[in-house]
């Protein structure tokens, strides 16, 4: 065990000093071929040209979903990933309700953009439904704000204090969209949400039923917002938020002003879930109450620290392992042709990995927590201050 | 917004806000004193309370009961239950206890930041509801009916039913006996002492892991109680009933100054009052969203909630 886990380090440090020691110009040249490889994952075309065999299981492949589905949902939750992580990872400040601002996001681009959405069916408010791309900046505008709205008062509080109330927030909002006689229509939702622009040469809509370019347009985003917020981390700004996470009284005795900087991140946080779910609402195409559940909250919070809080790249693995894993379990039964049932005592029993996947969910969880509790590609400052606490801890025992 | 409803209805509300406040206080009461031990908010307690709400199910259909089933007489229905009470807090006592030793002792081990720890509850959360779910095959399951429905007492406007005397009463009793355990047994006072401070109370010769073991125990005795009550309430239960009626329970928690058991049972009890009274008011589809309006402009102005925290002592 020891043995294996010395290895591990040691071919880890080795490929890190390797990657430190290269030239800038090849270093950015891999990127750009991972970045290609993004973009090329959902097309089968792609594990063609690799000579895997096509049509049997392809080992990334998801066979329950389109592949460029499942990569699409990755890719809002990696989004929302990145703007917890802000919130989370780098100020350190505990919110369970995340998920509200995806829903504000969301809905300020299905209630603009559907022809079906009451302000023009029965308010009036305005003459036609905005395009897809107009709404979208008011969407990140409104959770911006409702950022800032909230973080306003709560923001006084602490720790798991702040937690519960997030959570309430984020529960309030799923409760008013529940309301059917409001504008947001309740479970019956909003059909008919505008999507994305943009025509093919032979003049048919790029934005359709395909999810492959709503694929290509999130990841676009995404290494857009990873440039954005590395900037941002790397900033006055970014120190602010470390300093806070590290010691709260010690930065305000600092001079730095902890509250301005606390709704800073609260708000930046927000304003990234929002443009999530507006990229989302314009995928999918209808929203309802019913997809704001807090258990999305929670999963997103599990995807910053499973990454590892405070590493935007973490945030990105953990983004994709808590949709991706699922989905991928899915497609094991298939594979190895596992039973879907069993029979106890006359009773039937359904033990697919569809119908047990949150259950393997959780236990990887666990033993993930357990063995890395700092995340699985953890901030090299913050993993090393775990391994002080973990010093102290045995020296203590 | 209906004022009247809230004028005619109020001791019909106030019953049964009292009776919902009663099963919220002692579920709170496991989320609270894990905290006060732990600084941990126990994710998972929500889904040991589920298990709970099966284990009473199970207890009763061993003796031939479903949903189906005849009411038994006063006699027996009072023996049932005190049987599932024994045996949901026995399971409920149990899987905490599991929870405790495979999620956090292992992350405690290694002094993992607190954050690794809210993840391990959350699996820990996920491995229960999805298992119970995968065991049950996802179905509801019809509580039997035991307790006659009539009212047994009524005076004016107020009245009460069999079920909301025995659910008062039995929470009552429960609290009562907690307190006394944690003020006046020993164990109690190595409770109070590892919330205090747990290095000195291990230096001073108190077994740390026991004790929060034994924490894990009581919080799960207290939820099983809970989930009993809780069945009778609802006539139904299914894999993902925690869910809510924890999260509502966690506010309580919080509404009282968490930490603190009185706090807890206090915020519980007013939690269900504000439930009921508000959603008179603002009709039905606001009732979570009143608790949680309430619990955040408490927190405005009271920020360690409506006591304070002090299991041991009031945190800087």
């Amino acid at each position: 065990m020891t043995d294996v886990r010395t290895r591990w380090r040691d071919f880890r440090h080795g490929v890190s000093q390797r990657w430190d020691r290269l030239p800038k110009a090849s270093r950015i040249g891999i990127i750009l071929v991972f970045v290609v490889f993004l973009y090329a994952l959902p097309n089968k075309g792609f594990y063609e040209y690799l000579g895997l065999p096509v049509g049997e299981y392809i080992p990334l492949y998801t066979t329950r979903n389109d592949m460029a589905t499942v990569l699409f949902q990755c890719g809002y939750y990696i989004l929302l990933a990145l703007g917890l992580n802000i919130v989370v990872g780098y100020a350190g400040l505990l919110d369970l309700g995340f998920f509200g601002f995806f829903a504000v996001g969301a809905y300020t681009v299905a209630t603009l953009t559907s022809p079906q959405s009451k302000i023009f069916t029965e308010y009036n408010w305005l003459e036609s439904p905005w395009p897809w791309l107009a709404a979208l900046p008011l969407a990140i505008a409104l959770s911006f704000a409702a950022g800032v709205i909230l973080g306003f008062p709560v923001l006084r509080l602490r720790g798991d204090y702040l937690a519960i109330v997030t959570l309430g927030f984020a529960e309030m909002i799923r409760i008013v969209a529940q309301q059917n006689d409001w504008i947001f229509n309740g479970d019956r939702g909003i059909p008919n949400i505008g999507r994305p622009p943009g025509t093919n040469s032979d003049g048919s809509a790029i934005f359709q039923f395909d999810a492959k370019p709503y694929y290509w347009l999130i990841l676009t985003v995404i290494i857009g917002m990873v440039f954005l917020i590395r900037n941002l981390v790397r900033s006055r700004v970014g120190r602010a938020w470390i300093a806070i996470r590290e010691d709260e009284d010690a930065a305000e005795l600092m001079g730095v002003p902890t509250y301005k900087f606390k709704i800073w991140a609260f708000a930046m946080g927000a304003g990234i879930g929002g443009f999530s779910g507006a990229l989302w609402a314009g995928q999918i195409g209808f929203v309802n109450a019913s997809t704001f559940k807090l258990e999305q909250s929670i999963l997103v919070l599990a995807a910053v620290l499973l990454g590892g809080a405070g590493n935007i790249f973490g945030a990105i693995l953990g983004g994709f392992l808590v949709i991706y894993v699922p989905e991928w379990l899915r497609s094991v039964g298939d594979v190895f042709g596992l039973p879907e049932q069993v029979r106890i005592a006359g009773e039937p029993y359904d033990i697919s990995a569809t119908n047990l996947r949150y259950l393997f969910f959780g236990i990887i969880l666990i033993v993930v927590m357990i063995f890395r509790p700092q995340g699985l590609w953890a901030n090299r400052r913050r993993a090393a201050e775990l391994k002080d606490r973990e010093k102290e801890a045995m020296v203590g025992a | 917004m209906q004022f009247n409803d809230l004028i005619n209805g109020f001791p019909v509300l106030t019953v049964t806000g009292l009776t919902q406040g009663a099963i919220y206080a002692l579920i709170a009461l496991g989320y609270t004193l894990v905290y006060g031990v732990l600084r941990l908010i126990n994710f998972a307690h929500s889904d040991v309370f589920m298990i709970g709400t099966f284990g009473a199910i199970w207890t009763w259909s061993a003796f031939g009961f479903d949903a189906n089933s005849p009411r038994p007489s006063v006699g027996e229905a009072l023996g049932l239950i005190a049987l599932a009470i024994v045996v949901a807090a026995l399971l409920c006592g149990f899987f905490a206890m599991l929870v405790e030793v495979t999620a956090y002792r292992p992350l405690r081990a290694r002094n993992a930041p607190p954050l690794a720890f809210l993840i391990t509850a959350i699996g820990a959360s996920f491995v229960l509801s999805e298992g119970m779910g995968a065991f049950t095959n996802r179905r509801q399951f019809g509580v039997p009916a035991m307790l006659p429905t009539e009212p047994v007492v009524s005076l004016g406007g107020w009245s009460l039913t069999p079920l909301q005397i025995s659910t008062l009463a039995v929470a009552v009793i429960a609290m009562v006996a907690l307190d006394w355990f944690v003020q006046r047994t020993r164990f109690g006072r190595g409770i109070r002492a590892v919330a205090q401070d747990s290095n000195t109370a291990a230096l001073m010769g108190v077994n740390k892991n026991r004790v929060i073991l034994l924490v894990f125990l009581i919080g799960g005795l207290m939820a099983g109680v809970a989930a009993v009550m809780s069945d009778m309430k609802a006539a139904s239960t299914r894999f993902n009933v925690g869910f809510l009626i924890g999260l509502k329970a966690f506010a309580a928690a919080v509404l009282g100054g968490i930490g603190n058991l009185r706090g807890a049972a206090l915020g519980g009890i007013l939690l269900g009052l504000v439930e009921n009274y508000g959603s008179a008011v603002f009709g039905t589809n606001f009732r979570d969203f009143i608790g949680f309006l309430v619990l955040i402009l408490l927190l405005m102005f009271r920020p360690t909630g409506l006591l304070g925290e002090s299991l041991g002592r009031a945190r800087a």
